[in-house]
């Protein structure tokens, strides 16, 4: 058995601890990803995903507990460039073109020009976006745009990906086609996943693993092993299976959001 | 195709009409040129275009026809050996229309208003250079060290709704009224603060995200700022540039207008004023209106060079 890849221990995130409006973020979150894992975060807004997801990425730090990345602390893994990140919003500079868009950690990271070229090319390749290279963002559709901040946070072979609502923002026709892009870029590259969504369908589709949270206090209340059969395409959608899986993890967040289910009929 | 022509006709066509509108009634109701002089008589000043007809030619210096400062003059008859001296010396192209002979002339106030304009446009320039390095020497600054940018803000805001003009007696004072330099610190006070204000605003309104993204990459602080801030910070620097551009034009003549050498564009203006010639001073304010467009054109040109990818350019 391989090392896991994200070892969270007792992670609580209190926003403006003491004060009158303090937020509980997260409390007592405990979870471990191993390599190779698609875990996806799905629960009720305002549940703590992405700050979860943020935690892991050493973009907060939290007030108490332990994020442990690749056997190192998240800090470490940062700095170490472990992490690739997809946001809801794309989020290329404006001023790059595509290609340079992709390059941007490549430059950071000093990889070398023709190495940078050479990546920069098998990315844009890897999204179907070759044509678009000299292309300027405004020039593109959203779903366009979120391909190139897919084959950025890809481009230097981060050990995790994390994407807090990559999708969220385009519409369900790009969503699915993008959706099944994403698995074949995953099986391709060996990543591990860290995906955010509120999408119960995708986080079932995309998945090996759904962890479901509650609201605030954002804690873990279900984790649900997907166990679809790979590699998912279109067919996988009418599995009888993929219904039984979703509709466990709907039940899981009515649990989750709590005192409800008991006004309810059973489904 | 169509319609980007109509953009550059149509606001020209309205020009030429105004223009002679402007001829028509000062001649009309015989406004006092004091008030308000001709277009032809302002153009005259710059250039002169000298039609002869036939029977012109060089005459004894009792013949009565000489060059007044209109823009199309119309000559026949004998002229005064001044007369065509002048016009062997001023003369820029000369051809044939019709059996007459039209020349084109430098107008007679054309050299004056010219190295004037050289003088004060040089000032404005300094003045340019030195408040948007200035500028943006401030707004880096204040980037990197917060601490400082709550101090100076207010002061920053304040001084951005002050008179600055004003000043102008006390850097002719501090600087001696004969110094270009006097000017220069005119125009380096006034285009400071909008061009520190809105470097800053580009520098330091950057999205969350974006920082989030340099981040994750473990980007170090001179990276974010040379791949993130400053490139976002660029089409906010060339709204201050266009503002700039605009002040230090005003700046430099009206600094002019409180004393200055003779060979300033703002000291030529006030002299020809105090002695009536009122045509030759519209002429070196339509030169200085033309210089102030240039320097906003060349500021817009320079931004599209700039910043190729912005959304504002979009074809």
């Amino acid at each position: 058995m391989t090392k896991p890849v994200v070892v969270l221990e007792n992670v609580d995130m209190i926003f403006g601890e003491g004060a009158a409006d303090q937020v509980h973020a997260l409390k007592e979150i405990d979870l471990q990803i191993e390599q190779n894992d698609f875990i996806s975060l799905i629960g009720p807004s305002g549940c703590g995903k992405s700050t979860l997801l943020r935690v892991v990425g050493d973009l907060i730090q939290p007030t108490s507990g332990m994020a442990t990345i690749n056997g190192k602390s998240a800090r470490q893994a940062r700095l170490d460039q472990d992490y690739g990140i997809v946001f809801q919003a794309a989020t290329l500079y404006d001023w790059r073109t595509v290609a340079k868009n992709v390059q941007l950690p490549l430059e950071l990271m000093h990889f070398s020009r023709t190495e940078r070229d050479r990546r920069t090319q098998a990315m844009l390749e890897l999204v179907e976006l070759t044509d678009f290279a000299a292309h300027y963002p405004w020039q593109l559709s959203g779903g366009m745009q979120q391909r190139v901040a897919i084959a950025r946070a890809l481009s230097f072979e981060p050990s995790i990906l994390l994407m807090d609502e990559p999708f969220g923002a385009l519409d369900e026709m790009t969503r699915e086609r993008l959706n099944l892009e994403l698995l074949n870029i995953w099986r391709k590259t060996n990543t591990t996943v860290l995906f955010v969504t509120h999408s119960i369908t995708e986080a079932v589709f995309l998945s090996t693993r759904v962890i479901v949270m509650s609201a605030r206090p954002g804690r873990i209340t279900a984790d649900i092993a997907i166990d679809l059969p790979q590699p998912r395409n279109a067919e996988t959608r009418s599995n009888v299976r993929f219904f039984e899986l979703e509709t466990e993890v709907r039940e899981a967040l009515r649990i989750s959001e709590g005192g409800q289910e008991s006004n309810r009929a059973p489904a | 195709m169509s319609e980007s022509r109509q953009r550059i006709w149509a606001p020209i066509m309205i020009l030429v009409v105004l223009v002679f509108l402007w001829e028509a009634l000062v001649t009309a109701f015989n406004i006092q040129q004091f008030l308000l002089p001709k277009p032809s008589s302002i153009a005259g000043n710059l250039v002169q275009v000298v039609v002869l007809d036939g029977s012109a030619s060089r005459g004894d210096s009792d013949a009565e026809l000489s060059l007044d400062n209109g823009f199309i003059v119309l000559l026949s008859g004998e002229l005064t050996p001044e007369v065509w001296a002048t016009m062997q010396e001023a003369r820029w192209l000369e051809f044939g229309l019709g059996g007459r002979s039209v020349s084109v002339l430098r107008g007679s106030n054309l050299t004056p208003i010219l190295a004037a304009s050289w003088f004060t446009l040089k000032e404005a320039l300094g003045g340019m250079a030195m408040g948007t390095l200035a500028g943006v020497a401030v707004a880096l600054a204040t980037t990197r060290w917060s601490a400082t940018r709550e101090a100076l803000l207010p002061f920053a805001i304040a001084a951005n709704s002050m008179p600055i003009i004003a000043f102008a007696p006390i850097m002719n004072n501090w600087f001696g009224i004969d110094n270009p330099f006097s000017k220069m610190a005119i125009v380096t006070v006034m285009i400071f603060f909008p061009i520190m204000i809105n470097t800053l605003r580009g520098l330091i309104s950057v999205d969350s995200r974006s920082l989030e993204l340099m981040h994750s990459y473990a980007a170090s602080d001179s990276e974010i700022l040379f791949k993130l801030r400053i490139p976002n910070a660029l089409p906010s620097l060339f709204s201050g540039l266009k503002v700039a551009g605009a002040l230090a034009m005003i700046g430099a003549i009206v600094g002019e207008y409180f004393g200055g050498p003779r060979i300033a564009l703002g000291v030529f203006i006030t002299q020809e004023a105090a002695l009536f010639r009122f045509a030759s001073a519209w002429a070196a304010i339509l030169v200085a209106c033309l210089i102030g467009i240039t320097i906003y054109l060349v500021i817009l040109f320079a931004e599209r060079l700039a910043l190729p990818w912005h959304p504002t350019f979009r074809a």
